[in-house]
Protein backbone atom coordinates (compact mmCIF):
# COMPACT_ATOMS: atom_id res chain seq x y z
CA UNK A 1 0.00 0.00 0.00
CA UNK A 2 2.86 2.33 0.81
CA UNK A 3 4.35 1.78 -2.63
CA UNK A 4 1.28 2.91 -4.54
CA UNK A 5 0.99 5.95 -2.29
CA UNK A 6 4.62 7.00 -2.67
CA UNK A 7 4.08 7.77 -6.32
CA UNK A 8 1.76 10.54 -5.19
CA UNK A 9 4.17 12.29 -2.80
CA UNK A 10 4.17 15.38 -5.01
CA UNK A 11 0.39 15.69 -4.78
CA UNK A 12 -0.01 15.11 -1.06
CA UNK A 13 3.12 16.65 0.38
CA UNK A 14 4.27 19.33 -2.01
CA UNK A 15 1.69 22.12 -1.43
CA UNK A 16 2.19 22.11 2.34
CA UNK A 17 5.96 21.72 2.06
CA UNK A 18 6.39 24.57 -0.41
CA UNK A 19 4.39 26.92 1.82
CA UNK A 20 6.24 25.71 4.90
CA UNK A 21 9.66 26.22 3.32
CA UNK A 22 8.78 29.73 2.13
CA UNK A 23 6.94 30.93 5.22
CA UNK A 24 8.95 29.21 7.92
CA UNK A 25 12.00 27.14 7.12
CA UNK A 26 13.97 29.56 4.96
CA UNK A 27 13.11 32.59 7.16
CA UNK A 28 14.12 30.62 10.25
CA UNK A 29 17.50 29.52 8.89
CA UNK A 30 18.16 32.99 7.48
CA UNK A 31 17.16 34.50 10.80
CA UNK A 32 19.71 32.45 12.70
CA UNK A 33 22.40 33.35 10.17
CA UNK A 34 21.56 37.06 10.07
CA UNK A 35 21.82 37.35 13.85
CA UNK A 36 25.59 37.16 13.36
CA UNK A 37 25.65 39.94 10.78
CA UNK A 38 24.95 43.61 10.31
CA UNK A 39 22.26 44.25 7.70
CA UNK A 40 19.43 46.48 6.64
CA UNK A 41 17.97 44.64 3.65
CA UNK A 42 19.08 41.01 4.08
CA UNK A 43 21.24 41.16 0.92
CA UNK A 44 23.83 43.55 2.38
CA UNK A 45 24.69 41.38 5.40
CA UNK A 46 28.23 41.69 6.82
CA UNK A 47 29.51 39.12 9.28
CA UNK A 48 30.14 40.62 12.71
CA UNK A 49 30.44 37.57 14.96
CA UNK A 50 28.54 37.72 18.22
CA UNK A 51 28.61 41.51 18.58
CA UNK A 52 24.82 41.70 18.12
CA UNK A 53 24.35 39.40 21.08
CA UNK A 54 26.77 41.44 23.16
CA UNK A 55 24.82 44.60 22.31
CA UNK A 56 21.51 42.93 23.15
CA UNK A 57 22.79 42.00 26.61
CA UNK A 58 24.59 45.25 27.37
CA UNK A 59 24.14 46.23 31.01
CA UNK A 60 20.76 47.80 31.66
CA UNK A 61 19.76 47.28 28.05
CA UNK A 62 16.12 47.52 26.96
CA UNK A 63 16.21 43.81 26.31
CA UNK A 64 17.19 42.90 29.86
CA UNK A 65 14.59 45.28 31.26
CA UNK A 66 12.00 43.75 28.96
CA UNK A 67 13.04 40.30 30.13
CA UNK A 68 12.62 41.25 33.78
CA UNK A 69 9.25 42.84 33.12
CA UNK A 70 8.09 39.85 31.07
CA UNK A 71 9.23 37.36 33.71
CA UNK A 72 7.45 39.27 36.49
CA UNK A 73 4.31 39.60 34.42
CA UNK A 74 4.37 35.92 33.48
CA UNK A 75 4.67 34.70 37.07
CA UNK A 76 1.84 36.93 38.32
CA UNK A 77 -0.46 36.07 35.39
CA UNK A 78 0.13 32.33 35.53
CA UNK A 79 -0.68 32.23 39.25
CA UNK A 80 -3.69 34.54 39.15
CA UNK A 81 -5.26 33.14 35.97
CA UNK A 82 -4.96 29.53 37.09
CA UNK A 83 -6.14 30.12 40.64
CA UNK A 84 -9.21 32.08 39.55
CA UNK A 85 -9.99 29.74 36.65
CA UNK A 86 -9.78 26.73 38.94
CA UNK A 87 -12.14 28.27 41.51
CA UNK A 88 -14.60 29.16 38.75
CA UNK A 89 -14.37 25.63 37.37
CA UNK A 90 -15.15 24.19 40.82
CA UNK A 91 -18.22 26.44 41.08
CA UNK A 92 -19.34 25.56 37.57
CA UNK A 93 -19.22 21.78 38.08
CA UNK A 94 -21.59 21.81 41.04
CA UNK A 95 -24.67 21.50 38.83
CA UNK A 96 -25.88 24.99 39.73
CA UNK A 97 -28.62 26.67 37.77
CA UNK A 98 -27.40 28.69 34.76
CA UNK A 99 -24.05 26.88 34.60
CA UNK A 100 -24.04 26.75 30.82
CA UNK A 101 -24.78 30.43 30.47
CA UNK A 102 -22.00 31.36 32.90
CA UNK A 103 -19.48 29.20 31.08
CA UNK A 104 -20.40 30.76 27.76
CA UNK A 105 -20.03 34.27 29.13
CA UNK A 106 -16.70 33.68 30.88
CA UNK A 107 -15.18 32.16 27.76
CA UNK A 108 -16.24 34.97 25.42
CA UNK A 109 -13.32 37.43 25.93
CA UNK A 110 -10.92 34.74 24.79
CA UNK A 111 -12.22 35.03 21.25
CA UNK A 112 -11.48 38.74 20.96
CA UNK A 113 -8.15 39.68 19.41
CA UNK A 114 -5.32 41.24 21.41
CA UNK A 115 -5.41 44.66 19.75
CA UNK A 116 -9.13 45.12 20.44
CA UNK A 117 -8.71 43.82 24.01
CA UNK A 118 -5.92 46.30 24.58
CA UNK A 119 -8.05 49.29 23.62
CA UNK A 120 -11.08 48.10 25.59
CA UNK A 121 -8.97 47.97 28.75
CA UNK A 122 -7.18 51.18 27.98
CA UNK A 123 -10.55 52.94 28.13
CA UNK A 124 -11.58 51.22 31.38
CA UNK A 125 -8.28 51.63 33.23
CA UNK A 126 -7.75 55.22 32.13
CA UNK A 127 -11.33 55.90 33.23
CA UNK A 128 -10.60 54.55 36.70
CA UNK A 129 -7.25 56.35 36.95
CA UNK A 130 -8.89 59.62 35.85
CA UNK A 131 -10.25 59.89 39.41
CA UNK A 132 -6.64 60.40 40.54
CA UNK A 133 -5.93 62.73 37.64
CA UNK A 134 -3.46 60.35 35.96
CA UNK A 135 -3.48 57.74 33.21
CA UNK A 136 -1.71 54.53 32.19
CA UNK A 137 1.39 56.34 31.00
CA UNK A 138 1.98 57.83 34.46
CA UNK A 139 3.63 54.85 36.12
CA UNK A 140 4.90 51.43 35.07
CA UNK A 141 2.95 49.95 37.98
CA UNK A 142 -0.34 50.92 36.32
CA UNK A 143 0.74 49.36 33.04
CA UNK A 144 1.88 46.19 34.77
CA UNK A 145 -1.34 45.62 36.67
CA UNK A 146 -3.37 46.71 33.66
CA UNK A 147 -1.74 43.95 31.63
CA UNK A 148 -2.35 41.45 34.42
CA UNK A 149 -6.05 42.36 34.59
CA UNK A 150 -6.33 42.16 30.81
CA UNK A 151 -4.62 38.77 30.72
CA UNK A 152 -6.92 37.46 33.43
CA UNK A 153 -9.97 38.70 31.57
CA UNK A 154 -8.80 37.01 28.40
CA UNK A 155 -7.51 33.71 29.76
CA UNK A 156 -9.66 32.82 32.78
CA UNK A 157 -12.56 31.56 30.69
CA UNK A 158 -10.30 29.47 28.47
CA UNK A 159 -8.48 27.83 31.39
CA UNK A 160 -11.77 27.37 33.23
CA UNK A 161 -13.09 25.29 30.30
CA UNK A 162 -10.05 23.01 30.46
CA UNK A 163 -10.36 22.63 34.23
CA UNK A 164 -14.07 21.87 33.87
CA UNK A 165 -13.24 19.08 31.39
CA UNK A 166 -10.67 17.72 33.84
CA UNK A 167 -13.04 17.89 36.80
CA UNK A 168 -15.81 16.15 34.90
CA UNK A 169 -13.47 13.22 34.23
CA UNK A 170 -13.19 12.42 37.93
CA UNK A 171 -15.40 9.43 38.72
CA UNK A 172 -18.34 10.51 40.84
CA UNK A 173 -17.97 7.54 43.20
CA UNK A 174 -14.69 8.88 44.57
CA UNK A 175 -16.44 11.92 46.01
CA UNK A 176 -19.23 9.76 47.42
CA UNK A 177 -16.77 7.43 49.10
CA UNK A 178 -14.93 10.39 50.56
CA UNK A 179 -18.20 11.81 51.89
CA UNK A 180 -19.11 8.48 53.50
CA UNK A 181 -15.68 8.34 55.13
CA UNK A 182 -16.44 11.74 56.60
CA UNK A 183 -13.88 13.76 54.64
CA UNK A 184 -14.37 17.52 54.82
CA UNK A 185 -14.73 19.59 51.67
CA UNK A 186 -11.16 20.79 51.99
CA UNK A 187 -9.80 17.27 52.49
CA UNK A 188 -11.67 16.02 49.44
CA UNK A 189 -10.30 18.90 47.37
CA UNK A 190 -6.74 18.37 48.54
CA UNK A 191 -6.59 14.58 48.47
CA UNK A 192 -8.92 13.62 45.64
CA UNK A 193 -9.78 16.47 43.30
CA UNK A 194 -6.39 18.16 43.02
CA UNK A 195 -4.27 15.05 42.38
CA UNK A 196 -6.72 13.89 39.73
CA UNK A 197 -6.77 17.18 37.82
CA UNK A 198 -2.98 17.54 37.82
CA UNK A 199 -2.81 16.82 34.06
CA UNK A 200 -5.14 19.80 33.49
CA UNK A 201 -3.04 21.92 35.83
CA UNK A 202 0.07 21.15 33.79
CA UNK A 203 -1.67 21.96 30.51
CA UNK A 204 -3.13 25.22 31.80
CA UNK A 205 0.08 26.31 33.48
CA UNK A 206 2.07 25.99 30.29
CA UNK A 207 -0.63 27.50 28.11
CA UNK A 208 -0.78 30.63 30.27
CA UNK A 209 2.99 30.58 30.60
CA UNK A 210 3.67 30.60 26.88
CA UNK A 211 0.82 33.02 26.13
CA UNK A 212 2.04 35.48 28.76
CA UNK A 213 5.67 35.15 27.81
CA UNK A 214 5.05 35.71 24.09
CA UNK A 215 2.44 38.43 24.50
CA UNK A 216 2.62 41.22 21.92
CA UNK A 217 -0.70 42.61 20.67
CA UNK A 218 -2.16 43.39 24.10
CA UNK A 219 1.06 45.04 25.23
CA UNK A 220 1.29 47.06 22.03
CA UNK A 221 -2.28 48.35 22.25
CA UNK A 222 -2.59 48.89 26.01
CA UNK A 223 0.65 50.66 26.91
CA UNK A 224 2.98 50.44 23.89
CA UNK A 225 5.72 50.33 26.53
CA UNK A 226 4.79 53.62 28.21
CA UNK A 227 6.00 55.29 30.33
CA UNK A 228 9.20 55.33 28.29
CA UNK A 229 9.98 51.69 27.63
CA UNK A 230 9.20 50.56 31.16
CA UNK A 231 6.25 48.32 30.32
CA UNK A 232 7.79 46.90 27.17
CA UNK A 233 7.73 43.11 27.01
CA UNK A 234 10.25 41.03 25.07
CA UNK A 235 8.21 40.60 21.90
CA UNK A 236 7.53 44.33 21.74
CA UNK A 237 11.18 45.16 22.40
CA UNK A 238 12.21 42.94 19.47
CA UNK A 239 9.61 44.58 17.25
CA UNK A 240 10.80 48.06 18.19
CA UNK A 241 14.43 47.11 17.64
CA UNK A 242 13.57 46.02 14.09
CA UNK A 243 11.08 48.67 13.09
CA UNK A 244 11.40 51.49 15.60
CA UNK A 245 15.11 52.25 15.29
CA UNK A 246 17.60 52.57 12.47
CA UNK A 247 20.44 50.16 11.72
CA UNK A 248 19.54 47.79 14.57
CA UNK A 249 18.19 44.89 12.49
CA UNK A 250 21.09 42.60 13.42
CA UNK A 251 20.56 43.28 17.12
CA UNK A 252 16.83 42.70 16.69
CA UNK A 253 17.48 39.34 15.07
CA UNK A 254 19.91 38.35 17.82
CA UNK A 255 17.27 39.24 20.42
CA UNK A 256 14.76 37.16 18.47
CA UNK A 257 17.08 34.14 18.56
CA UNK A 258 17.49 34.47 22.33
CA UNK A 259 13.72 34.84 22.68
CA UNK A 260 13.20 31.72 20.60
CA UNK A 261 15.64 29.73 22.74
CA UNK A 262 13.82 30.77 25.93
CA UNK A 263 10.43 29.79 24.49
CA UNK A 264 11.85 26.48 23.24
CA UNK A 265 13.28 25.70 26.68
CA UNK A 266 9.87 26.25 28.24
CA UNK A 267 8.30 23.94 25.65
CA UNK A 268 10.91 21.23 26.30
CA UNK A 269 10.33 21.49 30.03
CA UNK A 270 6.61 21.07 29.46
CA UNK A 271 7.16 18.01 27.26
CA UNK A 272 9.32 16.34 29.89
CA UNK A 273 6.83 17.04 32.66
CA UNK A 274 3.87 15.77 30.63
CA UNK A 275 5.73 12.63 29.60
CA UNK A 276 6.60 11.80 33.18
CA UNK A 277 3.01 12.33 34.33
CA UNK A 278 1.75 10.01 31.64
CA UNK A 279 4.24 7.33 32.64
CA UNK A 280 3.02 7.51 36.24
CA UNK A 281 -0.60 6.86 35.39
CA UNK B 1 -28.92 20.56 56.02
CA UNK B 2 -30.92 20.51 52.83
CA UNK B 3 -32.21 24.04 53.34
CA UNK B 4 -28.77 25.43 54.12
CA UNK B 5 -27.43 23.80 50.97
CA UNK B 6 -30.15 25.42 48.91
CA UNK B 7 -29.33 28.79 50.43
CA UNK B 8 -25.62 28.44 49.65
CA UNK B 9 -26.43 27.35 46.11
CA UNK B 10 -28.65 30.36 45.57
CA UNK B 11 -25.95 32.61 46.96
CA UNK B 12 -23.40 31.01 44.63
CA UNK B 13 -25.64 31.55 41.62
CA UNK B 14 -26.03 35.20 42.61
CA UNK B 15 -22.26 35.50 43.00
CA UNK B 16 -21.69 33.93 39.58
CA UNK B 17 -24.27 36.19 38.00
CA UNK B 18 -22.51 39.21 39.49
CA UNK B 19 -19.15 37.95 38.19
CA UNK B 20 -20.63 37.39 34.75
CA UNK B 21 -21.94 40.94 34.73
CA UNK B 22 -18.45 42.13 35.69
CA UNK B 23 -16.99 40.09 32.83
CA UNK B 24 -19.36 41.54 30.25
CA UNK B 25 -19.17 45.06 31.64
CA UNK B 26 -16.06 46.24 29.74
CA UNK B 27 -17.79 45.49 26.45
CA UNK B 28 -20.97 47.24 27.57
CA UNK B 29 -18.95 50.30 28.55
CA UNK B 30 -17.31 50.43 25.13
CA UNK B 31 -20.72 50.06 23.49
CA UNK B 32 -22.11 52.88 25.64
CA UNK B 33 -19.22 55.20 24.82
CA UNK B 34 -19.53 54.54 21.11
CA UNK B 35 -22.65 56.71 21.16
CA UNK B 36 -21.01 59.63 22.96
CA UNK B 37 -19.24 62.61 21.43
CA UNK B 38 -15.49 61.97 21.21
CA UNK B 39 -14.55 64.62 23.78
CA UNK B 40 -16.86 63.17 26.43
CA UNK B 41 -15.32 59.71 26.39
CA UNK B 42 -11.93 59.94 28.08
CA UNK B 43 -13.17 62.33 30.75
CA UNK B 44 -16.21 60.36 31.88
CA UNK B 45 -16.14 56.87 30.40
CA UNK B 46 -18.52 55.39 32.97
CA UNK B 47 -21.38 57.83 32.46
CA UNK B 48 -24.31 56.92 30.29
CA UNK B 49 -24.81 59.09 27.21
CA UNK B 50 -26.93 62.14 28.08
CA UNK B 51 -28.79 64.43 25.67
CA UNK B 52 -25.67 66.65 25.73
CA UNK B 53 -23.21 63.91 24.91
CA UNK B 54 -25.28 61.58 22.71
CA UNK B 55 -24.26 61.75 19.04
CA UNK B 56 -26.20 58.84 17.53
CA UNK B 57 -24.29 56.98 14.86
CA UNK B 58 -21.83 59.78 14.15
CA UNK B 59 -18.84 57.83 15.54
CA UNK B 60 -19.74 54.82 13.46
CA UNK B 61 -19.97 56.84 10.27
CA UNK B 62 -16.70 58.68 10.82
CA UNK B 63 -14.89 55.54 11.98
CA UNK B 64 -16.06 53.51 9.01
CA UNK B 65 -14.80 56.21 6.66
CA UNK B 66 -11.50 56.78 8.44
CA UNK B 67 -10.32 53.18 8.47
CA UNK B 68 -12.31 51.84 5.53
CA UNK B 69 -14.08 49.40 7.80
CA UNK B 70 -16.00 47.52 5.15
CA UNK B 71 -12.98 46.82 3.00
CA UNK B 72 -11.15 45.69 6.15
CA UNK B 73 -14.07 43.38 6.95
CA UNK B 74 -13.90 42.06 3.39
CA UNK B 75 -10.16 41.38 3.56
CA UNK B 76 -10.47 39.77 6.99
CA UNK B 77 -13.28 37.50 5.82
CA UNK B 78 -11.56 36.60 2.56
CA UNK B 79 -8.20 35.85 4.14
CA UNK B 80 -9.66 33.91 7.07
CA UNK B 81 -12.06 31.76 5.03
CA UNK B 82 -9.61 30.87 2.28
CA UNK B 83 -6.63 30.38 4.60
CA UNK B 84 -8.65 27.97 6.73
CA UNK B 85 -9.93 26.04 3.69
CA UNK B 86 -6.44 25.85 2.20
CA UNK B 87 -4.94 24.72 5.50
CA UNK B 88 -7.64 22.06 5.95
CA UNK B 89 -7.21 20.58 2.49
CA UNK B 90 -3.44 20.57 2.15
CA UNK B 91 -2.40 19.76 5.70
CA UNK B 92 -4.86 16.85 5.93
CA UNK B 93 -3.41 15.48 2.68
CA UNK B 94 0.15 15.91 3.92
CA UNK B 95 -0.71 14.37 7.29
CA UNK B 96 -2.18 11.30 5.66
CA UNK B 97 0.92 10.81 3.55
CA UNK B 98 3.22 11.33 6.53
CA UNK B 99 1.20 8.94 8.69
CA UNK B 100 1.01 6.17 6.10
CA UNK B 101 4.42 6.32 4.41
CA UNK B 102 6.85 5.77 7.25
CA UNK B 103 10.38 6.40 6.03
CA UNK B 104 13.24 8.36 7.53
CA UNK B 105 12.41 11.32 5.27
CA UNK B 106 8.77 11.50 6.30
CA UNK B 107 9.75 11.27 9.96
CA UNK B 108 12.18 14.17 9.57
CA UNK B 109 9.55 16.22 7.76
CA UNK B 110 7.05 15.51 10.54
CA UNK B 111 9.44 16.55 13.30
CA UNK B 112 10.50 19.74 11.51
CA UNK B 113 6.81 20.66 11.14
CA UNK B 114 6.20 20.00 14.84
CA UNK B 115 9.29 22.02 15.69
CA UNK B 116 7.82 25.09 13.96
CA UNK B 117 5.03 25.13 16.57
CA UNK B 118 7.35 26.28 19.32
CA UNK B 119 9.08 29.03 17.34
CA UNK B 120 7.76 32.48 18.25
CA UNK B 121 6.73 34.72 15.37
CA UNK B 122 9.34 37.37 16.23
CA UNK B 123 12.05 34.89 15.28
CA UNK B 124 11.03 34.83 11.63
CA UNK B 125 8.98 37.99 11.13
CA UNK B 126 11.66 40.13 9.52
CA UNK B 127 13.09 37.55 7.12
CA UNK B 128 9.65 36.14 6.32
CA UNK B 129 8.22 39.52 5.35
CA UNK B 130 11.26 40.21 3.17
CA UNK B 131 10.84 36.87 1.40
CA UNK B 132 7.11 37.46 0.96
CA UNK B 133 8.03 40.76 -0.66
CA UNK B 134 10.55 39.27 -3.05
CA UNK B 135 8.09 36.54 -4.08
CA UNK B 136 5.26 39.08 -4.54
CA UNK B 137 3.11 37.49 -1.90
CA UNK B 138 2.14 40.88 -0.44
CA UNK B 139 -1.53 40.59 -1.41
CA UNK B 140 -4.63 38.89 0.06
CA UNK B 141 -4.02 35.76 -2.02
CA UNK B 142 -0.29 35.49 -1.40
CA UNK B 143 -0.78 35.77 2.34
CA UNK B 144 -2.85 32.58 2.23
CA UNK B 145 0.30 30.69 1.26
CA UNK B 146 2.08 32.22 4.26
CA UNK B 147 -0.75 31.14 6.55
CA UNK B 148 -0.59 27.62 5.12
CA UNK B 149 3.12 27.51 5.93
CA UNK B 150 2.66 28.87 9.45
CA UNK B 151 -0.46 26.89 10.23
CA UNK B 152 1.05 23.63 9.00
CA UNK B 153 2.73 22.68 12.29
CA UNK B 154 -0.30 22.59 14.56
CA UNK B 155 -2.67 21.34 11.86
CA UNK B 156 -0.44 18.45 10.76
CA UNK B 157 0.13 17.56 14.41
CA UNK B 158 -3.62 17.28 15.02
CA UNK B 159 -4.52 15.49 11.77
CA UNK B 160 -1.57 13.12 12.09
CA UNK B 161 -2.56 11.98 15.57
CA UNK B 162 -6.13 11.39 14.43
CA UNK B 163 -5.16 9.51 11.25
CA UNK B 164 -2.86 7.18 13.20
CA UNK B 165 -5.94 5.99 15.10
CA UNK B 166 -7.84 5.06 11.91
CA UNK B 167 -7.46 1.30 11.27
CA UNK B 168 -5.47 0.48 8.15
CA UNK B 169 -7.96 -2.26 7.22
CA UNK B 170 -10.41 0.33 5.90
CA UNK B 171 -7.87 1.62 3.41
CA UNK B 172 -6.69 -1.85 2.48
CA UNK B 173 -10.26 -2.82 1.62
CA UNK B 174 -10.55 0.28 -0.56
CA UNK B 175 -7.28 -0.58 -2.29
CA UNK B 176 -8.45 -4.11 -3.04
CA UNK B 177 -11.57 -2.59 -4.54
CA UNK B 178 -9.29 -0.76 -6.95
CA UNK B 179 -9.12 2.74 -5.43
CA UNK B 180 -6.08 4.82 -6.38
CA UNK B 181 -4.41 6.73 -3.52
CA UNK B 182 -6.20 10.01 -4.31
CA UNK B 183 -9.51 8.17 -4.39
CA UNK B 184 -8.67 6.49 -1.11
CA UNK B 185 -7.97 9.81 0.48
CA UNK B 186 -10.92 11.79 -0.86
CA UNK B 187 -13.60 9.10 -0.68
CA UNK B 188 -12.53 7.07 2.34
CA UNK B 189 -10.29 9.12 4.65
CA UNK B 190 -11.58 12.66 4.23
CA UNK B 191 -15.12 11.87 5.47
CA UNK B 192 -13.67 10.19 8.57
CA UNK B 193 -11.64 13.32 9.31
CA UNK B 194 -14.72 15.51 9.81
CA UNK B 195 -14.59 15.90 13.62
CA UNK B 196 -10.88 16.72 13.72
CA UNK B 197 -11.31 19.04 10.72
CA UNK B 198 -13.79 21.14 12.69
CA UNK B 199 -11.29 21.44 15.53
CA UNK B 200 -8.47 22.40 13.19
CA UNK B 201 -10.74 24.89 11.40
CA UNK B 202 -11.82 26.58 14.64
CA UNK B 203 -8.28 26.93 15.95
CA UNK B 204 -6.96 28.34 12.68
CA UNK B 205 -9.93 30.65 12.14
CA UNK B 206 -9.48 32.23 15.59
CA UNK B 207 -5.79 32.70 14.96
CA UNK B 208 -6.02 34.16 11.44
CA UNK B 209 -8.99 36.42 12.19
CA UNK B 210 -7.32 38.05 15.21
CA UNK B 211 -3.78 38.04 13.87
CA UNK B 212 -2.19 41.47 13.83
CA UNK B 213 1.54 41.43 13.22
CA UNK B 214 1.69 39.02 10.28
CA UNK B 215 -0.87 40.83 8.08
CA UNK B 216 0.61 44.18 9.12
CA UNK B 217 4.10 43.21 8.00
CA UNK B 218 3.13 41.27 4.87
CA UNK B 219 0.23 43.25 3.37
CA UNK B 220 -0.35 46.09 5.85
CA UNK B 221 0.77 48.92 3.58
CA UNK B 222 -1.91 48.19 0.99
CA UNK B 223 -4.54 45.95 2.58
CA UNK B 224 -5.74 46.38 6.12
CA UNK B 225 -7.49 43.57 7.97
CA UNK B 226 -9.71 44.50 10.95
CA UNK B 227 -7.02 44.37 13.70
CA UNK B 228 -4.63 46.36 11.50
CA UNK B 229 -7.37 48.89 10.70
CA UNK B 230 -8.25 49.35 14.39
CA UNK B 231 -4.61 49.96 15.24
CA UNK B 232 -4.30 52.34 12.28
CA UNK B 233 -6.95 54.57 13.84
CA UNK B 234 -4.66 54.92 16.81
CA UNK B 235 -1.42 55.66 15.04
CA UNK B 236 -2.40 57.51 11.90
CA UNK B 237 -3.64 60.74 13.43
CA UNK B 238 -2.15 63.44 15.60
CA UNK B 239 -4.99 63.44 18.10
CA UNK B 240 -6.93 60.25 18.09
CA UNK B 241 -10.67 60.15 17.67
CA UNK B 242 -11.91 58.28 20.75
CA UNK B 243 -15.46 58.17 19.39
CA UNK B 244 -14.44 56.47 16.18
CA UNK B 245 -12.20 54.11 18.15
CA UNK B 246 -15.09 53.02 20.39
CA UNK B 247 -17.39 52.49 17.40
CA UNK B 248 -14.77 50.44 15.56
CA UNK B 249 -14.10 48.28 18.64
CA UNK B 250 -17.82 47.50 18.72
CA UNK B 251 -17.86 46.65 15.01
CA UNK B 252 -14.76 44.48 15.45
CA UNK B 253 -16.43 42.51 18.25
CA UNK B 254 -19.79 41.93 16.51
CA UNK B 255 -18.56 39.32 13.97
CA UNK B 256 -16.85 37.41 16.80
CA UNK B 257 -19.99 37.38 18.92
CA UNK B 258 -22.05 36.17 15.96
CA UNK B 259 -19.53 33.44 15.15
CA UNK B 260 -19.51 32.39 18.79
CA UNK B 261 -23.30 32.31 18.99
CA UNK B 262 -23.52 30.09 15.90
CA UNK B 263 -20.62 27.75 16.60
CA UNK B 264 -20.40 27.77 20.39
CA UNK B 265 -20.21 24.01 20.92
CA UNK B 266 -17.64 23.47 18.19
CA UNK B 267 -15.52 26.37 19.39
CA UNK B 268 -15.36 25.20 22.98
CA UNK B 269 -14.76 21.59 22.00
CA UNK B 270 -12.10 22.62 19.47
CA UNK B 271 -10.30 24.86 21.91
CA UNK B 272 -10.20 22.15 24.57
CA UNK B 273 -8.94 19.55 22.09
CA UNK B 274 -6.33 21.99 20.81
CA UNK B 275 -5.13 22.79 24.32
CA UNK B 276 -4.90 19.19 25.41
CA UNK B 277 -2.98 18.13 22.33
CA UNK B 278 -0.94 21.27 21.72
Amino acid sequence: MQRSLRKYAWLFLLPTLIAFVIAFLVPFVMGVGLSFTEFTTVTDAKFVGISNYIKAFAANSDFLNAFRFTAKFTVVSVLSVNLLAFILALLLTKGLRGTNFFRTAFFMPNLIGGIVLGYIWQLIINGILAARGVDLTYSAQYGFWGLVVLMNWQMIGYMMIIYVAGLQNIPHELHEVAAIDGASGWQTLKNITLPLVMPSVTICTFLTLSNSFKMFDQNYALTAGAPGKQTQMMALDIYNTFYGSIGQEGVGQAKAVVFFILVALLALLQMRLTRRKEADV
Amino acid sequence: MRISKRVTNTLLVILLAALTALFILPIIIVLMNSFKGQFYISAEPFKLPSPDTFVGLENYISGIQKIGFFSALGYSLFITVFSVLTILLFTSMASWYLARVRTRTTKIIYYVLIFSMIVPFQMVMFTMSKIANVLHLENPIGIILIYLGFGAGLSVFMFYGFIRSIPLAIEEAAEIDGCTPPQRFFYVILPILKPISITVAVLNAMWVWNDYLLPLLVIGSKYRTIPVAVQYLQGGYGSRDMGALMAMLVLAIIPIVLFYALMQKHIIRGVVAGAVKG
